[in-house]
Protein backbone atom coordinates (compact mmCIF):
# COMPACT_ATOMS: atom_id res chain seq x y z
CA UNK A 1 0.00 0.00 0.00
CA UNK A 2 1.64 3.06 -0.79
CA UNK A 3 1.97 6.02 1.78
CA UNK A 4 2.66 9.05 -0.38
CA UNK A 5 0.37 12.00 -0.72
CA UNK A 6 -2.55 11.71 -3.26
CA UNK A 7 -1.94 13.34 -6.30
CA UNK A 8 -5.53 14.54 -7.62
CA UNK A 9 -6.14 12.70 -10.49
CA UNK A 10 -6.92 15.79 -12.67
CA UNK A 11 -3.17 16.82 -13.43
CA UNK A 12 -2.99 13.23 -15.25
CA UNK A 13 -5.54 14.57 -17.96
CA UNK A 14 -5.21 17.87 -20.27
CA UNK A 15 -6.92 20.57 -19.21
CA UNK A 16 -7.76 21.10 -22.87
CA UNK A 17 -9.50 18.65 -24.63
CA UNK A 18 -7.90 17.42 -27.55
CA UNK A 19 -8.45 19.06 -31.08
CA UNK A 20 -10.92 16.52 -32.48
CA UNK A 21 -13.88 17.29 -29.16
CA UNK A 22 -13.20 20.47 -29.69
CA UNK A 23 -16.09 22.92 -29.27
CA UNK A 24 -16.35 27.10 -29.34
CA UNK A 25 -18.30 28.97 -26.93
CA UNK A 26 -19.45 32.30 -27.69
CA UNK A 27 -18.83 34.65 -24.43
CA UNK A 28 -19.91 38.09 -24.11
CA UNK A 29 -17.55 39.70 -22.27
CA UNK A 30 -19.61 43.33 -21.28
CA UNK A 31 -20.85 45.58 -21.62
CA UNK A 32 -21.31 46.34 -18.60
CA UNK A 33 -19.34 43.36 -16.44
CA UNK A 34 -17.92 44.38 -12.94
CA UNK A 35 -14.39 42.76 -13.99
CA UNK A 36 -13.69 44.96 -16.87
CA UNK A 37 -14.00 48.34 -14.79
CA UNK A 38 -15.75 49.86 -17.47
CA UNK A 39 -17.99 49.94 -20.45
CA UNK A 40 -16.27 47.65 -22.61
CA UNK A 41 -17.71 45.15 -24.98
CA UNK A 42 -15.94 41.74 -26.16
CA UNK A 43 -17.24 38.89 -27.76
CA UNK A 44 -14.90 35.88 -26.88
CA UNK A 45 -14.62 32.97 -28.69
CA UNK A 46 -13.74 30.32 -26.23
CA UNK A 47 -11.84 27.46 -26.35
CA UNK A 48 -12.88 26.09 -22.66
CA UNK A 49 -11.59 28.52 -20.33
CA UNK A 50 -8.82 29.66 -23.54
CA UNK A 51 -9.66 32.38 -25.42
CA UNK A 52 -9.39 31.82 -29.59
CA UNK A 53 -10.52 35.63 -30.28
CA UNK A 54 -11.74 38.25 -29.23
CA UNK A 55 -13.85 41.21 -30.82
CA UNK A 56 -14.45 44.43 -29.65
CA UNK A 57 -17.41 46.82 -29.55
CA UNK A 58 -16.57 50.37 -28.04
CA UNK A 59 -18.00 53.77 -28.57
CA UNK A 60 -20.18 53.06 -24.96
CA UNK A 61 -19.71 56.47 -24.03
CA UNK A 62 -18.62 58.36 -26.77
CA UNK A 63 -19.72 62.05 -26.07
CA UNK A 64 -18.64 63.60 -29.35
CA UNK A 65 -15.83 65.66 -28.20
CA UNK A 66 -14.28 66.47 -31.16
CA UNK A 67 -17.40 67.58 -33.01
CA UNK A 68 -18.57 69.77 -29.27
CA UNK A 69 -14.70 71.19 -29.91
CA UNK A 70 -15.40 72.68 -32.75
CA UNK A 71 -18.10 75.02 -31.71
CA UNK A 72 -16.72 76.13 -28.52
CA UNK A 73 -14.11 78.44 -27.83
CA UNK A 74 -10.84 77.62 -26.46
CA UNK A 75 -11.66 77.58 -22.58
CA UNK A 76 -14.76 76.02 -22.85
CA UNK A 77 -13.08 73.24 -24.55
CA UNK A 78 -10.61 72.46 -21.38
CA UNK A 79 -13.59 70.74 -19.53
CA UNK A 80 -14.03 68.39 -21.96
CA UNK A 81 -10.52 67.17 -22.15
CA UNK A 82 -11.31 66.60 -18.21
CA UNK A 83 -13.74 63.72 -18.87
CA UNK A 84 -11.00 61.68 -21.56
CA UNK A 85 -8.92 60.12 -18.68
CA UNK A 86 -10.41 61.17 -15.87
CA UNK A 87 -8.28 59.47 -13.63
CA UNK A 88 -5.45 61.71 -14.46
CA UNK A 89 -7.85 65.05 -15.76
CA UNK A 90 -4.64 68.06 -15.02
CA UNK A 91 -2.92 66.41 -16.77
CA UNK A 92 -5.53 65.97 -20.05
CA UNK A 93 -6.10 69.91 -18.60
CA UNK A 94 -2.07 71.19 -19.27
CA UNK A 95 -1.89 69.25 -22.27
CA UNK A 96 -4.53 71.00 -24.00
CA UNK A 97 -3.18 74.58 -22.36
CA UNK A 98 0.49 74.12 -23.40
CA UNK A 99 -1.54 72.38 -27.37
CA UNK A 100 -3.22 76.42 -27.05
CA UNK A 101 0.05 78.26 -26.38
CA UNK A 102 1.82 76.69 -28.63
CA UNK A 103 -0.62 78.14 -31.40
CA UNK A 104 -0.78 81.59 -29.64
CA UNK A 105 3.23 81.37 -28.79
CA UNK A 106 3.05 82.34 -25.29
CA UNK A 107 6.14 81.93 -23.27
CA UNK A 108 5.15 80.59 -19.84
CA UNK A 109 7.54 81.76 -16.89
CA UNK A 110 9.88 78.95 -14.98
CA UNK A 111 7.50 78.98 -11.96
CA UNK A 112 4.27 78.32 -13.99
CA UNK A 113 6.27 75.32 -15.02
CA UNK A 114 6.97 73.63 -11.83
CA UNK A 115 3.70 74.02 -10.20
CA UNK A 116 2.05 72.40 -13.31
CA UNK A 117 4.64 69.68 -12.98
CA UNK A 118 3.92 69.71 -9.14
CA UNK A 119 -0.39 69.35 -10.46
CA UNK A 120 0.63 66.62 -13.10
CA UNK A 121 3.02 64.68 -11.22
CA UNK A 122 0.70 63.97 -8.69
CA UNK A 123 -2.33 63.27 -10.93
CA UNK A 124 0.22 60.64 -12.57
CA UNK A 125 0.40 59.30 -9.13
CA UNK A 126 -3.12 58.86 -8.70
CA UNK A 127 -3.86 57.38 -12.05
CA UNK A 128 -1.46 54.85 -11.32
CA UNK A 129 -2.60 54.21 -8.03
CA UNK A 130 -5.68 53.36 -9.32
CA UNK A 131 -4.30 51.04 -12.41
CA UNK A 132 -1.80 49.36 -9.88
CA UNK A 133 -4.50 48.75 -7.02
CA UNK A 134 -6.83 47.56 -9.46
CA UNK A 135 -4.01 45.09 -10.41
CA UNK A 136 -4.55 43.86 -6.99
CA UNK A 137 -7.71 43.27 -7.36
CA UNK A 138 -7.71 41.33 -9.62
CA UNK A 139 -5.41 39.21 -8.40
CA UNK A 140 -7.80 38.75 -5.47
CA UNK A 141 -6.00 41.30 -3.10
CA UNK A 142 -8.82 43.97 -2.30
CA UNK A 143 -6.45 44.67 0.84
CA UNK A 144 -4.49 46.88 -1.49
CA UNK A 145 -6.76 48.77 -2.76
CA UNK A 146 -8.37 50.09 -0.12
CA UNK A 147 -5.19 50.68 1.66
CA UNK A 148 -3.82 52.86 -1.11
CA UNK A 149 -7.00 54.65 -2.45
CA UNK A 150 -6.88 56.88 0.45
CA UNK A 151 -3.91 58.55 -0.68
CA UNK A 152 -5.54 58.75 -3.98
CA UNK A 153 -8.07 60.44 -1.72
CA UNK A 154 -5.73 63.28 -0.39
CA UNK A 155 -4.29 63.71 -3.78
CA UNK A 156 -7.65 65.05 -4.81
CA UNK A 157 -7.30 66.72 -1.65
CA UNK A 158 -4.33 68.79 -2.73
CA UNK A 159 -6.38 69.45 -6.49
CA UNK A 160 -9.08 70.98 -4.51
CA UNK A 161 -7.20 73.48 -2.86
CA UNK A 162 -5.48 74.17 -6.32
CA UNK A 163 -8.21 74.67 -8.25
CA UNK A 164 -11.81 73.67 -6.23
CA UNK A 165 -12.56 70.23 -7.82
CA UNK A 166 -11.63 67.09 -7.34
CA UNK A 167 -11.88 64.31 -10.40
CA UNK A 168 -12.67 66.60 -12.96
CA UNK A 169 -10.47 69.23 -12.15
CA UNK A 170 -10.75 71.64 -15.31
CA UNK A 171 -7.37 73.22 -13.82
CA UNK A 172 -5.29 76.00 -15.09
CA UNK A 173 -5.71 78.06 -17.91
CA UNK A 174 -4.00 79.54 -21.04
CA UNK A 175 -0.92 80.69 -19.84
CA UNK A 176 -0.71 79.30 -16.03
CA UNK A 177 -2.95 79.29 -13.67
CA UNK A 178 -6.36 80.54 -12.17
CA UNK A 179 -4.50 81.91 -8.86
CA UNK A 180 -1.66 80.93 -7.19
CA UNK A 181 -1.04 77.86 -4.71
CA UNK A 182 -2.51 78.83 -1.44
CA UNK A 183 -0.48 77.52 1.54
CA UNK A 184 -2.74 74.84 2.42
CA UNK A 185 -1.48 73.44 -1.03
CA UNK A 186 1.92 73.96 -0.01
CA UNK A 187 1.28 72.35 3.16
CA UNK A 188 -0.42 69.10 1.55
CA UNK A 189 2.24 68.76 -1.01
CA UNK A 190 5.05 68.71 1.37
CA UNK A 191 2.88 66.60 3.80
CA UNK A 192 2.23 64.04 1.07
CA UNK A 193 6.53 64.16 -0.02
CA UNK A 194 6.33 63.23 3.80
CA UNK A 195 4.03 60.46 4.48
CA UNK A 196 3.50 58.90 0.99
CA UNK A 197 6.56 57.26 0.28
CA UNK A 198 6.25 55.05 3.35
CA UNK A 199 2.51 53.90 2.47
CA UNK A 200 3.78 53.11 -1.23
CA UNK A 201 6.12 51.21 -0.07
CA UNK A 202 3.83 49.33 2.25
CA UNK A 203 1.69 48.71 -0.80
CA UNK A 204 4.61 47.33 -2.61
CA UNK A 205 5.46 44.76 -0.11
CA UNK A 206 2.12 43.55 -0.35
CA UNK A 207 2.07 42.86 -3.98
CA UNK A 208 5.76 43.12 -5.28
CA UNK A 209 6.89 39.96 -4.08
CA UNK A 210 4.00 37.92 -3.41
CA UNK A 211 4.40 34.82 -4.37
CA UNK A 212 0.89 34.61 -5.73
CA UNK A 213 0.59 38.04 -6.75
CA UNK A 214 3.74 37.35 -9.10
CA UNK A 215 2.68 33.77 -9.92
CA UNK A 216 -0.08 35.34 -11.44
CA UNK A 217 1.17 38.39 -12.85
CA UNK A 218 4.55 36.74 -14.64
CA UNK A 219 4.44 35.64 -18.32
CA UNK A 220 0.32 36.96 -18.25
CA UNK A 221 -0.63 38.60 -21.55
CA UNK A 222 2.72 39.49 -22.79
CA UNK A 223 3.60 41.45 -25.95
CA UNK A 224 6.66 41.68 -28.08
CA UNK A 225 8.31 45.05 -28.71
CA UNK A 226 8.20 45.41 -32.15
CA UNK A 227 4.30 44.25 -32.22
CA UNK A 228 3.50 46.82 -29.53
CA UNK A 229 5.57 49.86 -31.37
CA UNK A 230 3.38 48.66 -34.43
CA UNK A 231 -0.20 48.89 -32.82
CA UNK A 232 1.17 52.19 -31.49
CA UNK A 233 1.70 51.35 -27.78
CA UNK A 234 3.49 54.75 -25.70
CA UNK A 235 3.51 55.49 -21.96
CA UNK A 236 4.05 52.55 -19.21
CA UNK A 237 2.62 49.71 -21.58
CA UNK A 238 5.16 50.41 -24.49
CA UNK A 239 7.79 50.95 -21.62
CA UNK A 240 7.16 47.46 -19.94
CA UNK A 241 7.66 45.91 -23.11
CA UNK A 242 11.41 47.57 -22.62
CA UNK A 243 11.94 50.47 -24.95
CA UNK A 244 12.49 54.11 -23.11
CA UNK A 245 10.37 56.16 -24.86
CA UNK A 246 9.05 58.59 -22.53
CA UNK A 247 7.51 62.26 -24.18
CA UNK A 248 9.04 63.90 -21.14
CA UNK A 249 12.34 63.44 -22.34
CA UNK A 250 12.00 62.61 -25.81
CA UNK A 251 10.41 65.71 -26.42
CA UNK A 252 10.62 68.00 -23.33
CA UNK A 253 7.37 70.62 -22.73
CA UNK A 254 6.91 72.56 -19.22
CA UNK A 255 10.29 72.49 -18.22
CA UNK A 256 10.82 68.58 -17.65
CA UNK A 257 14.39 68.82 -18.58
CA UNK A 258 15.24 70.80 -15.19
CA UNK A 259 15.11 67.58 -13.81
CA UNK A 260 16.14 64.74 -12.62
CA UNK A 261 14.66 61.63 -13.32
CA UNK A 262 14.74 57.67 -14.58
CA UNK A 263 12.51 55.99 -16.59
CA UNK A 264 12.05 52.58 -15.38
CA UNK A 265 11.90 49.75 -18.40
CA UNK A 266 10.17 46.09 -18.15
CA UNK A 267 11.04 43.11 -20.44
CA UNK A 268 8.53 41.28 -21.93
CA UNK A 269 5.37 43.62 -21.71
CA UNK A 270 3.52 41.16 -19.28
CA UNK A 271 1.46 42.00 -16.42
CA UNK A 272 3.67 42.09 -13.80
CA UNK A 273 6.41 44.44 -15.82
CA UNK A 274 3.57 46.83 -16.54
CA UNK A 275 2.75 46.55 -13.04
CA UNK A 276 6.52 47.30 -12.00
CA UNK A 277 6.90 50.15 -14.60
CA UNK A 278 3.71 51.78 -13.09
CA UNK A 279 5.50 51.19 -9.53
CA UNK A 280 8.63 52.70 -10.42
CA UNK A 281 6.85 55.47 -11.92
CA UNK A 282 5.64 56.37 -9.11
CA UNK A 283 8.79 56.81 -7.00
CA UNK A 284 9.91 59.05 -9.85
CA UNK A 285 6.95 61.06 -9.73
CA UNK A 286 8.25 61.57 -6.14
CA UNK A 287 11.29 62.71 -6.85
CA UNK A 288 10.02 64.89 -9.40
CA UNK A 289 7.70 66.48 -7.25
CA UNK A 290 10.54 66.98 -4.37
CA UNK A 291 12.23 68.74 -6.75
CA UNK A 292 9.68 71.05 -8.19
CA UNK A 293 8.50 71.82 -4.85
CA UNK A 294 12.63 72.45 -3.66
CA UNK A 295 12.76 74.51 -6.96
CA UNK A 296 9.72 76.69 -6.17
CA UNK A 297 10.95 77.43 -2.71
CA UNK A 298 14.05 78.75 -4.02
CA UNK A 299 12.88 80.93 -6.24
CA UNK A 300 12.57 84.70 -4.88
CA UNK A 301 9.32 85.51 -6.89
CA UNK A 302 6.59 83.18 -4.86
CA UNK A 303 3.18 85.44 -6.39
CA UNK A 304 3.43 84.62 -10.17
CA UNK A 305 1.33 81.95 -11.32
CA UNK A 306 0.55 82.82 -15.02
CA UNK A 307 2.60 84.18 -18.02
CA UNK A 308 1.43 88.02 -18.90
CA UNK A 309 -1.19 87.18 -21.64
CA UNK A 310 -3.94 89.92 -20.60
CA UNK A 311 -5.81 88.43 -23.17
CA UNK A 312 -6.20 85.03 -22.00
CA UNK A 313 -5.83 85.29 -18.37
CA UNK A 314 -9.01 86.24 -16.68
CA UNK A 315 -8.35 89.53 -14.43
CA UNK A 316 -9.28 89.79 -10.54
CA UNK A 317 -12.55 90.33 -10.05
CA UNK A 318 -11.76 93.75 -8.26
CA UNK A 319 -9.86 95.15 -10.83
CA UNK A 320 -13.31 93.49 -13.55
CA UNK A 321 -15.49 95.87 -11.62
CA UNK A 322 -13.39 99.17 -11.05
CA UNK A 323 -11.11 99.30 -14.12
CA UNK A 324 -12.68 99.37 -17.35
CA UNK A 325 -9.96 97.72 -19.39
CA UNK A 326 -10.28 94.83 -16.84
CA UNK A 327 -13.73 94.49 -17.80
CA UNK A 328 -13.29 94.67 -21.33
CA UNK A 329 -10.81 91.83 -21.15
CA UNK A 330 -12.59 89.95 -19.01
CA UNK A 331 -15.96 90.16 -21.72
CA UNK A 332 -13.41 89.46 -24.60
CA UNK A 333 -12.06 86.30 -22.53
CA UNK A 334 -15.67 84.95 -21.51
CA UNK A 335 -16.90 85.40 -24.74
CA UNK A 336 -14.30 83.63 -26.89
CA UNK A 337 -12.93 86.61 -28.31
CA UNK A 338 -9.62 86.83 -28.10
CA UNK A 339 -7.27 87.18 -31.66
CA UNK A 340 -6.23 83.73 -32.59
CA UNK A 341 -3.82 82.48 -35.27
CA UNK A 342 -4.40 81.13 -38.00
CA UNK A 343 -2.47 77.49 -38.07
CA UNK A 344 -1.71 74.53 -36.73
CA UNK A 345 0.32 72.46 -34.37
CA UNK A 346 0.43 69.68 -32.96
CA UNK A 347 1.72 69.12 -29.21
CA UNK A 348 1.74 66.28 -26.96
CA UNK A 349 2.36 65.47 -23.35
CA UNK A 350 3.19 62.31 -21.71
CA UNK A 351 -0.57 61.14 -19.95
CA UNK A 352 -1.17 58.09 -17.35
CA UNK A 353 -1.28 56.06 -20.33
CA UNK A 354 1.14 57.56 -22.51
CA UNK A 355 1.73 60.00 -25.33
CA UNK A 356 -1.70 62.32 -25.28
CA UNK A 357 -1.22 64.63 -28.27
CA UNK A 358 -3.76 67.18 -29.58
CA UNK A 359 -3.92 68.45 -33.01
CA UNK A 360 -5.05 71.81 -33.49
CA UNK A 361 -5.96 73.46 -36.36
CA UNK A 362 -6.95 77.13 -36.40
CA UNK A 363 -8.47 79.26 -38.76
CA UNK A 364 -8.72 82.49 -37.11
CA UNK A 365 -12.36 81.92 -35.67
CA UNK A 366 -13.11 82.36 -31.88
CA UNK A 367 -13.40 78.36 -32.26
CA UNK A 368 -11.00 75.60 -33.39
CA UNK A 369 -11.00 74.59 -37.23
CA UNK A 370 -10.23 70.65 -35.81
CA UNK A 371 -9.28 69.19 -32.74
CA UNK A 372 -8.34 65.42 -32.90
CA UNK A 373 -7.21 64.19 -30.08
CA UNK A 374 -4.35 61.41 -29.88
CA UNK A 375 -6.05 59.05 -26.95
CA UNK A 376 -3.45 56.83 -26.09
CA UNK A 377 -6.20 53.86 -24.73
CA UNK A 378 -7.93 53.98 -28.29
CA UNK A 379 -4.62 53.79 -29.76
CA UNK A 380 -3.60 50.63 -28.17
CA UNK A 381 -6.57 48.91 -26.95
CA UNK A 382 -6.59 47.54 -30.46
CA UNK A 383 -4.43 45.27 -29.68
CA UNK A 384 -6.05 43.44 -27.28
CA UNK A 385 -7.21 40.38 -29.33
CA UNK A 386 -3.90 39.81 -30.17
CA UNK A 387 -2.67 40.12 -26.73
CA UNK A 388 -5.62 37.93 -25.45
CA UNK A 389 -5.22 35.40 -27.79
CA UNK A 390 -4.49 31.70 -26.54
CA UNK A 391 -4.22 32.78 -23.09
CA UNK A 392 -6.87 32.29 -20.11
CA UNK A 393 -10.08 34.33 -19.50
CA UNK A 394 -9.07 35.01 -16.02
CA UNK A 395 -5.54 36.35 -17.58
CA UNK A 396 -6.97 38.61 -20.37
CA UNK A 397 -9.30 40.50 -17.38
CA UNK A 398 -6.05 40.78 -15.70
CA UNK A 399 -4.01 41.71 -19.02
CA UNK A 400 -7.26 44.22 -19.81
CA UNK A 401 -6.59 45.84 -16.41
CA UNK A 402 -3.36 46.33 -16.45
CA UNK A 403 -3.32 47.86 -19.75
CA UNK A 404 -5.22 50.99 -17.87
CA UNK A 405 -8.19 51.21 -20.58
CA UNK A 406 -9.88 53.90 -19.44
CA UNK A 407 -13.32 54.00 -21.35
CA UNK A 408 -13.52 57.99 -21.60
CA UNK A 409 -10.35 58.57 -23.42
CA UNK A 410 -11.09 55.08 -25.25
CA UNK A 411 -14.68 56.39 -26.67
CA UNK A 412 -14.03 60.07 -26.71
CA UNK B 1 6.10 78.65 -25.45
CA UNK B 2 6.11 74.39 -25.58
CA UNK B 3 7.68 72.72 -28.60
CA UNK B 4 9.23 70.00 -30.19
CA UNK B 5 12.93 70.33 -31.32
CA UNK B 6 13.02 71.34 -35.18
CA UNK B 7 15.27 69.09 -36.93
CA UNK B 8 16.24 71.41 -40.30
CA UNK B 9 18.57 68.87 -41.68
CA UNK B 10 16.71 65.84 -40.76
CA UNK B 11 13.81 68.23 -42.51
CA UNK B 12 15.85 68.84 -45.51
CA UNK B 13 16.58 64.96 -45.75
CA UNK B 14 13.06 64.17 -46.13
CA UNK B 15 12.83 67.05 -48.83
CA UNK B 16 15.64 65.31 -50.72
CA UNK B 17 14.34 61.78 -50.44
CA UNK B 18 10.92 62.49 -51.13
CA UNK B 19 11.71 64.74 -54.50
CA UNK B 20 14.39 62.49 -55.08
CA UNK B 21 12.02 59.54 -54.58
CA UNK B 22 8.43 60.94 -55.81
CA UNK B 23 9.12 63.79 -57.85
CA UNK B 24 5.67 64.23 -59.11
CA UNK B 25 3.87 63.21 -55.49
CA UNK B 26 4.69 65.76 -53.03
CA UNK B 27 2.26 69.04 -53.84
CA UNK B 28 2.85 71.59 -50.99
CA UNK B 29 5.30 71.58 -48.09
CA UNK B 30 5.18 73.96 -45.23
CA UNK B 31 6.55 74.55 -41.53
CA UNK B 32 4.21 74.96 -39.40
CA UNK B 33 5.68 76.44 -35.97
CA UNK B 34 7.66 73.26 -35.18
CA UNK B 35 6.42 70.73 -37.41
CA UNK B 36 7.11 70.29 -41.11
CA UNK B 37 3.68 69.25 -42.89
CA UNK B 38 4.28 67.57 -46.64
CA UNK B 39 0.71 68.16 -48.76
CA UNK B 40 1.22 64.59 -51.06
CA UNK B 41 -1.07 63.14 -53.82
CA UNK B 42 -3.10 60.60 -52.49
CA UNK B 43 -2.54 57.69 -55.14
CA UNK B 44 1.41 58.11 -53.59
CA UNK B 45 0.49 58.09 -49.94
CA UNK B 46 0.58 54.40 -49.10
CA UNK B 47 4.51 54.09 -51.26
CA UNK B 48 5.50 57.32 -49.31
CA UNK B 49 4.27 56.04 -45.90
CA UNK B 50 6.49 53.03 -46.82
CA UNK B 51 9.30 54.92 -47.85
CA UNK B 52 9.60 57.04 -45.06
CA UNK B 53 9.13 54.10 -42.57
CA UNK B 54 11.45 52.04 -44.28
CA UNK B 55 13.78 53.98 -45.85
CA UNK B 56 14.12 57.27 -43.20
CA UNK B 57 13.55 55.56 -39.89
CA UNK B 58 10.25 56.74 -39.71
CA UNK B 59 9.21 53.70 -37.22
CA UNK B 60 5.95 55.01 -35.45
CA UNK B 61 2.41 56.16 -36.78
CA UNK B 62 1.64 58.96 -34.28
CA UNK B 63 -1.80 59.98 -35.12
CA UNK B 64 -3.89 59.06 -38.29
CA UNK B 65 -7.34 61.49 -38.32
CA UNK B 66 -9.67 62.96 -41.19
CA UNK B 67 -10.50 66.60 -42.21
CA UNK B 68 -13.29 68.12 -44.15
CA UNK B 69 -12.86 70.78 -45.68
CA UNK B 70 -16.08 72.44 -46.92
CA UNK B 71 -16.75 74.08 -50.32
CA UNK B 72 -15.52 77.58 -51.24
CA UNK B 73 -15.79 79.40 -53.84
CA UNK B 74 -13.68 77.62 -57.21
CA UNK B 75 -13.19 74.12 -54.63
CA UNK B 76 -15.32 71.92 -54.08
CA UNK B 77 -16.06 70.02 -51.23
CA UNK B 78 -13.01 68.39 -49.92
CA UNK B 79 -11.78 65.21 -47.54
CA UNK B 80 -8.68 65.06 -45.59
CA UNK B 81 -6.25 62.97 -44.04
CA UNK B 82 -3.87 64.08 -41.77
CA UNK B 83 -0.60 61.97 -40.89
CA UNK B 84 1.42 62.71 -38.42
CA UNK B 85 4.61 60.16 -38.72
CA UNK B 86 7.39 60.46 -35.90
CA UNK B 87 11.17 58.72 -36.01
CA UNK B 88 12.54 57.77 -32.51
CA UNK B 89 15.55 57.25 -33.34
CA UNK B 90 15.97 60.81 -34.43
CA UNK B 91 13.68 62.52 -32.69
CA UNK B 92 12.02 63.92 -35.84
CA UNK B 93 8.23 64.41 -36.51
CA UNK B 94 6.46 65.22 -39.24
CA UNK B 95 2.96 65.62 -40.72
CA UNK B 96 1.48 64.74 -43.89
CA UNK B 97 -1.97 65.43 -45.51
CA UNK B 98 -3.50 64.22 -48.93
CA UNK B 99 -6.50 65.76 -49.79
CA UNK B 100 -9.34 63.86 -52.01
CA UNK B 101 -13.09 65.27 -54.12
CA UNK B 102 -15.84 64.32 -51.47
CA UNK B 103 -17.46 62.06 -54.28
CA UNK B 104 -13.90 59.65 -54.15
CA UNK B 105 -13.43 59.11 -50.79
CA UNK B 106 -11.14 55.68 -51.03
CA UNK B 107 -7.93 55.63 -49.88
CA UNK B 108 -5.99 52.69 -49.75
CA UNK B 109 -5.61 50.99 -46.11
CA UNK B 110 -2.37 51.30 -43.77
CA UNK B 111 -2.82 48.44 -41.56
CA UNK B 112 -0.34 46.98 -43.65
CA UNK B 113 2.29 49.52 -42.55
CA UNK B 114 0.83 49.74 -38.97
CA UNK B 115 -1.74 47.91 -37.63
CA UNK B 116 -2.23 50.49 -35.21
CA UNK B 117 -4.36 52.48 -37.98
CA UNK B 118 -6.95 50.08 -38.18
CA UNK B 119 -8.91 51.48 -35.58
CA UNK B 120 -8.01 54.85 -36.87
CA UNK B 121 -8.92 54.72 -40.41
CA UNK B 122 -12.46 52.84 -38.70
CA UNK B 123 -12.65 56.28 -36.84
CA UNK B 124 -11.87 58.34 -40.09
CA UNK B 125 -14.80 56.66 -41.94
CA UNK B 126 -16.88 56.89 -39.41
CA UNK B 127 -16.56 60.23 -38.83
CA UNK B 128 -16.02 61.56 -42.45
CA UNK B 129 -17.06 58.61 -44.48
CA UNK B 130 -13.38 58.08 -45.86
CA UNK B 131 -12.78 54.49 -47.28
CA UNK B 132 -10.02 52.22 -46.93
CA UNK B 133 -9.43 49.88 -49.91
CA UNK B 134 -8.51 46.55 -48.37
CA UNK B 135 -9.07 47.48 -44.84
CA UNK B 136 -9.86 43.92 -43.02
CA UNK B 137 -12.57 45.54 -41.19
CA UNK B 138 -14.07 49.10 -42.00
CA UNK B 139 -17.22 49.81 -39.94
CA UNK B 140 -18.57 52.11 -37.51
CA UNK B 141 -16.34 52.36 -34.37
CA UNK B 142 -17.94 55.15 -32.08
CA UNK B 143 -20.97 55.63 -33.74
CA UNK B 144 -23.59 52.99 -33.50
CA UNK B 145 -23.82 51.17 -36.62
CA UNK B 146 -26.88 52.14 -38.31
CA UNK B 147 -26.42 55.82 -37.50
CA UNK B 148 -27.24 57.62 -40.85
CA UNK B 149 -25.02 60.77 -41.67
CA UNK B 150 -20.92 60.79 -41.30
CA UNK B 151 -21.18 63.57 -38.02
CA UNK B 152 -17.76 64.83 -38.20
CA UNK B 153 -18.34 66.57 -41.58
CA UNK B 154 -18.86 70.69 -41.27
CA UNK B 155 -22.75 70.37 -42.84
CA UNK B 156 -23.71 68.04 -40.10
CA UNK B 157 -25.40 70.67 -37.11
CA UNK B 158 -23.95 69.85 -33.86
CA UNK B 159 -27.16 69.64 -32.04
CA UNK B 160 -28.25 65.80 -33.52
CA UNK B 161 -30.82 66.72 -35.63
CA UNK B 162 -32.80 63.74 -35.51
CA UNK B 163 -33.97 64.16 -31.43
CA UNK B 164 -37.43 65.04 -30.98
CA UNK B 165 -37.78 65.52 -27.13
CA UNK B 166 -36.25 68.83 -27.33
CA UNK B 167 -38.15 71.89 -27.64
CA UNK B 168 -36.84 73.87 -30.20
CA UNK B 169 -37.69 77.72 -28.62
CA UNK B 170 -35.67 76.38 -25.11
CA UNK B 171 -32.78 75.60 -27.91
CA UNK B 172 -32.45 78.32 -29.65
CA UNK B 173 -32.64 76.93 -33.00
Amino acid sequence: MSTGIAKPDFWQHDLVPPAEHKELNVLNLGPTHPATHGIFQNVLTMDGEYIQSAEQTIGYIHRAFEKIAERRPFYQITTLTDRMNYCSAPINNMGWHMTVEKLLRIETPKRVDYMRIIAMELARIADHIVCNAVIGVDTGALTGFTFIFQDREFIYEIFEEICGARLTTNMGRIGGFERNFNDIAWRKTKHFLDYFPKKLKEFENLLMRNRIFMDRCINCGPFPLDRALAYGFTGPNLRACGLDYDVRVMDPYCSYEDFDFKIPIGQNGDVYDRFMVRQKEMWESLRIIRQAVEKCEKMSDKTTFTAEVPEWVLPPKEEVYNEMEALIYHFKIVMGESDVPVGEVYHCVEGGNGELGVYLVSDGGRTPFRVHFRRPCFVYYQAFPEMVKGIMLSDAILSMSSMNVIAGELDA
Amino acid sequence: MPAFAIQTDRDQLVVDRLGAAFPEAVLAQEQFHDMRCFTVRKESLHDILRFLRDELDFNFLTTLCGMHYPATEGQEDLLGLVIHLHSFRNRHRIRLKANTPLKDPAFPTFTDLWPATNWMEREAFDFYGLTFTGHPNLKRILNMEDFPAFPMRKDYPLEDPTREDKNDSMFGR
